[in-house]
């Protein structure tokens, strides 16, 4: 699903660069529930937003469901984003004038889909993550948990190949994270690959493969228990 | 372009950020008022200076004769100038495609009475085309016809205001009157809008007057209405050489302005017409200068709003918004906007002025308003201007990378 061979990236800071990857190699299979795991600095955001299509990488080469990601202009980046990719950010990221509903029903707008089908989709993924009854609800009424789930429903809401978690738990508490865990991996459960960023050690136990990276170079990659106990 | 959805993602943007699109409106609506009051108080001021002239014909000319004050082809100063029916024959054929309009005047004082009222009124004998030189407004009966100067029938026509002295409430047409002892039927009543002076005058067919007053062929002047298709500076060079022509004619000095003087409406036309085209330059200037004014501020408040929306456009884009589907959801926003504060603008400028109406006639400005064309050139820079004004910023915010927009705050 993801194929990533001798990945580099640097950030020009003022006259020097700063290497951030330097040569990732990685493969992840249809179906996998990974987390990626490091410090600040380590180059774990980088790597998200690389497999993300949000940034382009330097060097190396990169498939996307068997696909060459190279020299995407913005218009084939939004595509593919759109049909492969659903994204959960650690802030969130719901646009704040509009209700949950609309929140989860934006990707199918942006796919092409009629609204009333866009309304009833979204209402269905609502009412996956539990919030059904807060449809109508502005994200400011929110919690934190509730916030996280629309934007997971928002993230699945386009059947993506592929559901990318930025730290998805990192402004939530210890419950709610556990809950937003739980259902990550209800979703990895029905067959979508799952690829979550943390710095958390109890978050990246709950995955199924823990890849470790300092200093922009893999350092481990092992499975879980919880892999061996499916 | 008309998507159905687009819209609503625009009117929902609108709706839910009620104070940075007023913000935006009100920029466009204020200057666009500016504009329209600037515009309709100028155009008030024209009407003015049109409604000053508007006793006589526009394209009126008079000629008029005194005495001589030089010496001329050994003919002393002092000599009085008469104006003859020849002379008004040889103006006719002379001149016969520059003029539209031709009238001799005889003005006489006389006493007219009925039944036991009487007065002395002014009395003007004239040739048909009197009445439109003068605008003189028929309210009852006809004006002076060919015939009655060929038959040099004693007929009259009478002002509103002798009617009254003379009838009261009663009817006066196809009456008699007694004018200087003589019997006169009355043809025609009529008003003037050149006030009441005008409105105590009485008409009578030029060869009656001269077969009765005198039995002469004198006639006291010449008034011209010219070729309307005559630009104005080729109807003062008409005057120019009418004047001339006829100073010779009449054996007078070319430059003995006292003696025979053409007055042409033309040139004071010329007057008020260039000193109206510097006003309007002025307020062209000053007009624009407001409409750029708002339209640089719609510009600067459609930065600040695309700035705001960095990060929206960040989490658009990460959910598969394209850049043009960005550009045209923020480009068709501020159209909407500045279309809609701009015709909000406009309407409250034109009720503004038609509630000023004449009441303000004191200052000279009669009845300001603004002409279609302008209002439609008003709304199409409107248009453009919102449509640059969201383009260029917008254009600039798409191309940022979903990457950094999601990092702005």
């Amino acid at each position: 699903m993801i194929e990533i061979k001798k990945l580099h990236k640097s950030y020009p800071i003022g006259k020097d660069s700063l290497h951030v990857l330097k040569g990732i190699d990685l493969h992840i299979k249809e179906g996998e529930f990974v987390s990626i795991m490091g410090s600040s600095g380590s180059g774990k955001s980088t790597l998200l937003n690389i497999v993300g299509l949000l940034d382009e990488h330097d060097e190396g080469e990169y498939y996307l469901n068997g696909q060459l990601i190279k020299n995407l202009n913005e218009k084939k980046a939004a595509i593919l984003r759109n049909k492969f990719l659903g994204f959960v950010f650690q802030s969130f990221n719901l646009i704040s004038y509009k209700t949950a509903l609309e929140n989860v029903a934006l990707p199918l707008y942006y796919k092409g889909i009629p609204r009333k089908e866009r309304l009833k989709t979204a209402m269905e993924y609502l009412d996956k993550v539990g919030l059904k009854d807060w449809a109508n609800h502005l994200p400011n009424e929110l919690s934190g948990g509730q916030k996280q789930r629309v934007a997971i429903a928002r993230a699945l809401v386009t059947k993506p190949k592929v559901v990318l978690a930025d730290e998805p738990t990192g402004a939530l508490d210890s419950t709610t994270t556990d809950n937003v865990m739980d259902l990550l991996r209800d979703i990895n459960n029905d067959g979508m690959t799952v690829f979550v960023i943390t710095h958390e050690e109890e978050v990246a136990a709950q995955t199924k493969r823990i890849v470790r990276l300092k200093d922009g170079i893999i350092i481990s990659d092992e499975l879980t228990s919880k892999s061996k106990a499916v | 372009m008309f998507d159905l959805d687009r819209w609503r993602e625009i009117f929902q943007s609108i709706s839910k950020n009620k104070l940075r699109s007023v913000m935006s409106g009100f920029t466009v609506a204020f200057a666009i008022l500016l504009f329209t009051l600037l515009f309709g108080i100028v155009s008030g001021l024209s009407n003015s200076f049109k409604d000053a002239f508007a006793d006589d014909a526009q394209n009126s000319m008079f000629v008029r004769v005194w005495k001589t004050t030089k010496p001329y082809k050994g003919l002393q100063t002092g000599r009085r100038i008469q104006l003859k029916n020849n002379d008004f024959d040889y103006v006719k054929v002379e001149y016969d495609g520059k003029i539209e309009l031709l009238t001799a005047r005889v003005n006489r004082n006389v006493n007219i009475s009925y039944k036991n009222n009487q007065d002395n009124y002014s009395l003007r004998a004239v040739h048909p085309d009197h009445q439109f030189l003068e605008k003189t407004i028929i309210d009852e009966g006809r004006y002076i016809n060919q015939r009655d100067l060929k038959e040099k029938a004693k007929v009259i026509v009478i002002g509103r205001l002798v009617k009254e002295d003379l009838f009261g409430e009663k009817p006066a047409l196809w009456k008699r009157v007694n004018v200087n002892g003589i019997s006169y039927q009355i043809i025609g009543i009529f008003s003037d809008e050149g006030g009441d002076n005008e409105e105590r005058m009485t008409y009578m067919p030029i060869t009656t007057a001269q077969m009765i007053y005198g039995n002469n062929d004198e006639i006291n002047s010449i008034n011209i209405g010219y070729n309307p298709d005559l630009s104005l500076d080729e109807a003062i060079t008409f005057g120019n050489k009418l004047e001339r022509d006829l100073r010779k004619k009449l054996n007078i000095h070319p430059d003995d302005q006292s003696a025979l003087r053409v007055q042409n409406m033309a040139e004071a036309n010329k007057g008020v017409a260039s000193f109206m085209l510097a006003l309007y330059f002025i307020v062209i200037f000053i007009g624009s200068g407001t409409l750029v004014a708002g339209i640089i501020g719609i510009s600067n408040i459609m930065i600040f709003v695309i700035k705001e929306r960095t990060k929206e456009f960040g989490i658009r884009k990460a959910l598969g918004a394209q850049p043009s589907s960005i550009v045209g959801m923020v480009v068709q926003e501020s159209v909407l906007i500045t279309t809609i504060a701009g015709y909000l603008g406009l309407s409250l400028g034109t009720y503004i002025l038609s509630q000023i109406g004449d009441s303000l006639e004191d200052y000279f400005i009669t009845n300001p308003s603004v002409s279609p064309g302008i209002v439609i050139g008003a709304t199409v820079v409107l248009i453009l201007s919102g449509l640059i004004a969201g383009y260029v910023p917008a254009k600039r915010a798409a191309k940022i990378k979903p990457i950094v927009a999601l990092r702005a705050d």
